[in-house]
């Protein structure tokens, strides 16, 4: 199969950037979207010519690392499906493909698809943990955790840290990102202690960070690879409140 | 050299807790004037350095992804091993000790696995207390299963992604120590060398994959936690990042390299599609609880699976391995999947398949149960492959998983470099010849949390911070050593890609230095792969410049470490003359086709030398000793 690649060029954070367009030939429908790219660097790089750099690692949809705009889409046009994970037998034959960086004020981007994530990082750091040294805790079974409870908690948990609900907001917010953590831990007995301080503080971070406010458009759940659902936000913002009131 | 595995003397059950009261502490108010550098931050590394941290040490830790969340530790799928006895069903340490020896095939040592299995409660503990969801019964205490085999419930999991949930556990641990300020982070970032100075670890030298500047950072420790190196192979399971080159280059340095060859290849993984193919991704071993593996009696039949009459398939695992059948061991399942593949059995587009059929299951249990059991991986088979488990049966193929071999270490986990430590899968310690399921996690937890924690007070206590910086003639040799590297590879400019090298290296290793071994093939090995060195510093094009961000010259650098490492495992397949574990050589096998081990010349740790890359690396034996149990044979029949 042959398809155009209408693709991300900049060269440096610097650099204004532009389209360009490539042929990429012998792709096989079983083909991550990945190994298309991979197969058009191969041309690339035979040619003389920079290839195109993204990021990826894992390639099975758990890592988080790859994370690009596909036809408009953060991780393409599938829903609960990352960009490694997706298969090319989803594009038609001879279809032209548009491939962006995530663009969002807290991503600047580094190169070509790949952008700078250490936001999400710094917002962790403002209080995305349970306090606890290790060597200290007690027998895991003395904590008895509802079976529900748990289940609900790992739903929030399975959080992959990809940021295509940045990349998919309107307002570039980090909000499905910062309530999965938040969530997750306010569920659960361990991270009650420090719940109201760490919704605070983890919610500020994320202003400081540049990122745009929740108004509700719910797009980051439909492009969420692993299907976080918006209730998290508005758990979210319950926490955020009592923790603002309680200081 | 000798090798001194340093292990405490005194009864198994009480090593560690003796060893704990005899090192040397460091005092509390001094622990702040140490600088220690952990490289990697999955299991092992994050685990390090978070509590490292917290007892008072200056840390700083590396990954060459964007995030530390997102090392290869993410995508282990299984669960973790602790022998907690919640099932009452008989578990203890002793047996989590045994099982490990045992499944090893004798070629571990006892005293680090006993340690093993002694803190892999703690493990559990120290997770719950972080918020780590484990899957938990009705009545709020945590859920386990058996898995790989066990005879007992040991393992505790997350849904399929309890590798991604024990490192967020750790990965918050490790954020608060970046918020409380006694731990930086440096991502995207690559140790390419290690610094020594009057013979110790005294700090490394990183590129950093943005601005390609060659960056120096000195300390009084360094702990390598870099992970495995199955993507010597090009095609595994492992991430596509993973590399083996900060242990390499440790090695160059002279950290003895134990058990290369020892390997282990996993038998569900979905079946390789074509060339563009750049990893295999692995499909739950629970799966082979109800499904039973075969191929066509007749070679080359192709007819569409259900087609196939049952008097024209060959259930071979069932037909070989009776008792054990479709649960027999890793090792021997993935053999004989490729056994019938290379004579001719083989199923799917390329012939390199077997079937995994639920058909009798789905009749027995019903839709229902198997979607329950199943679904999300039918589900990921069928995304990845067009074709529904429920319909027709899976195709799936064995692929280079997981590699026990790595640094030497001693009881510590201090390498021959003083100075030097290796955690998780990066050393070679705990797993023997064959590593059992939900294992690894338990290690890298083991030896980041509470091992390395210990042991390096002993070592630092003896020597203090003495003020080194990186203006030390050391760090400025190791520097230029690295530049001249960098430019002589994008010197080179020659036709082929980085990864044409990479593949056909991949493919030296599978079909010569895989599954099955022998004398004739791994000579060839040898010989392909050096042959394969010089054709790589002749003719590789890496394109771009140092000074920006650059893939290609980042794999470049792995690829060259690969092809020298590809040629120490060879060397190592070639002269261990027995089979062990996942370690097989076709000419030491039973009647029945088994591993023979040969306990009287070979119940060693082999430990490799440097001696220059054209050179014979020179192999250090370190005699294991098993004196609480006795060496026996493996059957599964
Ligand atoms: C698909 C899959 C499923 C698995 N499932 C299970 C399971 O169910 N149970 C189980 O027990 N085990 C499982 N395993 C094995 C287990 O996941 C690994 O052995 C373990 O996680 C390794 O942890 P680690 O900390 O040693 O290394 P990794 O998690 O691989 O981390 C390596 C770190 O080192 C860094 N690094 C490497 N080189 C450099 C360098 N040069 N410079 C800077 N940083 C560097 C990386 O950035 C990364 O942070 C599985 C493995 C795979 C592939
Ligand atoms: S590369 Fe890991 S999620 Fe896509």
């Amino acid at each position: 199969m042959k398809y155009q690649i209408k693709v991300w060029r900049q060269k440096n954070p610097d650099d204004t950037g532009k389209f360009e367009t490539y042929t990429v030939e012998d792709v096989i429908p079983e083909m991550s979207f990945l190994e298309m790219l991979d197969l058009l660097n191969e041309q690339l790089i035979k040619r003389g010519e920079s290839p195109v750099e993204f990021d990826s690692d894992c390639r099975e949809g758990i890592c988080g690392t790859c994370g690009i705009v596909i036809d408009g889409m953060a991780h393409g046009p599938k829903r609960a499906c990352t960009a490694c994970e997706l298969r090319m037998r989803n594009f038609d034959e001879g279809a032209t493909i548009t491939v962006e960086p995530f663009r969002a004020r807290g991503f600047p981007v580094i190169k070509d698809l790949v952008v700078d994530r250490c936001a999400f990082e710094r917002i962790m750091a403002a209080g995305g943990y349970a306090s606890v040294n290790t060597g200290s805790a007690p027998d895991a079974n003395t904590m008895l955790i509802p079976k529900y409870i748990a289940e609900k908690a790992m739903d929030s948990a399975a959080c992959i840290g990809c940021g295509a609900c940045v990349a998919a907001c309107p307002n570039g917010s980090a909000s499905l990102f910062v309530s999965a953590k938040v969530t997750q831990l306010s569920l659960l007995p361990q991270g009650t202690p420090e719940r109201g301080r760490r919704a605070v503080r983890m919610v500020e971070q994320m202003d400081r960070e540049g990122f745009g406010n929740c108004s509700n458009h719910a797009e980051c759940e439909a492009a969420c690879p692993k299907s976080i659902s918006i209730e998290n936000i508005a758990r979210m913002r319950r926490e955020y409140m009592k923790g603002a009131l309680s200081d | 050299m000798k090798l001194d595995a340093k292990i405490p003397t005194g009864p198994l059950e009480t090593k560690w807790s003796r060893y704990l009261s005899e090192i040397k502490l460091v005092n509390p108010a001094n622990k702040r004037k140490y600088e220690i550098l952990v490289v990697g931050s999955g299991l092992g590394g994050a685990a390090a350095a978070a509590t490292l941290g917290e007892l008072g040490y200056r840390v700083k830790c590396f990954c060459y992804q964007d995030s530390a969340r997102r090392a290869h530790s993410i995508s282990a799928q299984g669960g973790i091993n602790a022998a907690k006895n919640y099932q009452n069903d008989g578990d203890s340490v002793y047996r989590l000790f045994f099982d490990t020896i045992k499944g090893g095939d004798f070629r571990a040592r006892e005293a680090n696995v006993y340690r093993l299995a002694e803190l892999s409660g703690a493990i559990i503990d120290q997770c719950v207390a972080q918020g780590v969801p484990f899957a938990r019964e009705y009545g709020g205490q945590l859920a386990n299963r058996s898995f790989g085999g066990a005879q007992v419930s040991r393992t505790f999991y997350a849904r399929g992604q309890t590798g991604q949930q024990l490192l967020l556990g750790c990965y918050s641990a490790l954020m608060r120590q970046v918020d409380t300020g006694m731990v930086s982070l440096f991502s995207r970032r690559e140790m390419l060398d290690v610094v020594m100075v009057d013979g110790r670890a005294r700090g490394i030298v990183c590129r950093n994959l943005v601005t390609g500047e060659i960056e120096k950072y000195a300390a009084d420790a360094v702990c390598l936690a870099t992970g495995g190196y199955s993507t010597v192979y090009f095609l595994s399971t492992n991430a596509v990042n993973c590399n083996a080159t900060a242990a390499w280059r440790c090695y160059k340095k002279g950290a003895l390299f134990a058990n290369p060859c020892f390997t282990q290849i996993h038998p569900t993984c979905l079946p390789q599609a074509g060339e563009g193919q750049s990893k295999l991704t692995l499909m739950s071993e629970s799966l082979r609880n109800d499904g039973r593996v075969w191929v066509p009696k007749a070679k080359g039949d192709k007819r569409p699976p259900r087609e196939i009459p049952e008097s024209d398939r060959d259930y071979f695992l069932e037909r070989k391995y009776p008792a054990f059948g479709n649960l027999a061991p890793r090792d021997i399942s993935s053999r004989a999947a490729k056994e019938a593949c290379d004579n001719g059995y083989g199923v799917g587009p390329t012939g390199f398949s077997v079937y995994l059929d639920f058909a009798e299951a789905i009749e027995r249990l019903g839709d229902n149960v198997i979607r329950e059991r199943y679904g999300n991986l039918f589900a990921m088979y069928h995304e990845i492959t067009d074709e529904d488990p429920f319909k027709q049966p899976m195709r799936i193929y064995p692929a280079p998983h997981y590699t026990m071999g790595g640094l030497w270490v001693d009881y510590s986990l201090m390498t021959t470099i003083p100075g030097l430590y290796a955690l998780g899968e990066a050393n070679f310690s705990d797993h023997g010849a064959n590593r059992l399921g939900a294992s690894a996690l338990m290690q890298g937890l083991a030896d980041g949390y509470f091992v390395i924690p210990a042991t390096i007070s002993d070592y630092l206590a003896d020597n203090r911070p003495d003020g080194l910086g990186t203006d030390h003639d050391a760090f400025t040799e190791s520097v230029n050593g690295i530049n001249e590297q960098v430019s002589s590879l994008l010197g080179v400019n020659g036709s082929k890609s980085v990864r044409d090298f990479h593949w056909e290296l991949g493919r030296i290793m599978w079909e010569k230095v895989g599954m099955a071994r022998n004398e004739k093939g791994l000579t060839e090995a040898i010989s392909d792969i050096q042959a394969l060195r010089e054709d790589y510093w002749k003719n590789v094009k890496v394109g771009g410049s140092n000074e920006e961000f650059n893939k290609s010259l980042e794999f470049a650098g792995r690829v060259a470490d690969f092809i020298e490492l590809g040629e120490l495992m060879a060397r190592d397949a070639l002269d261990r003359a027995e089979s062990c574990g996942g370690h097989f050589r076709e000419e030491y096998q039973t009647s029945d086709g088994e591993a023979l081990r040969n306990d009287e010349e070979f119940c060693n740790v082999s430990a490799w030398e440097f001696k220059g890359v054209d050179k014979y690396p020179e192999l250090h034996r370190e005699f294991l000793e098993f004196e609480n149990i006795g060496l026996s044979q493996r059957s599964y029949k």
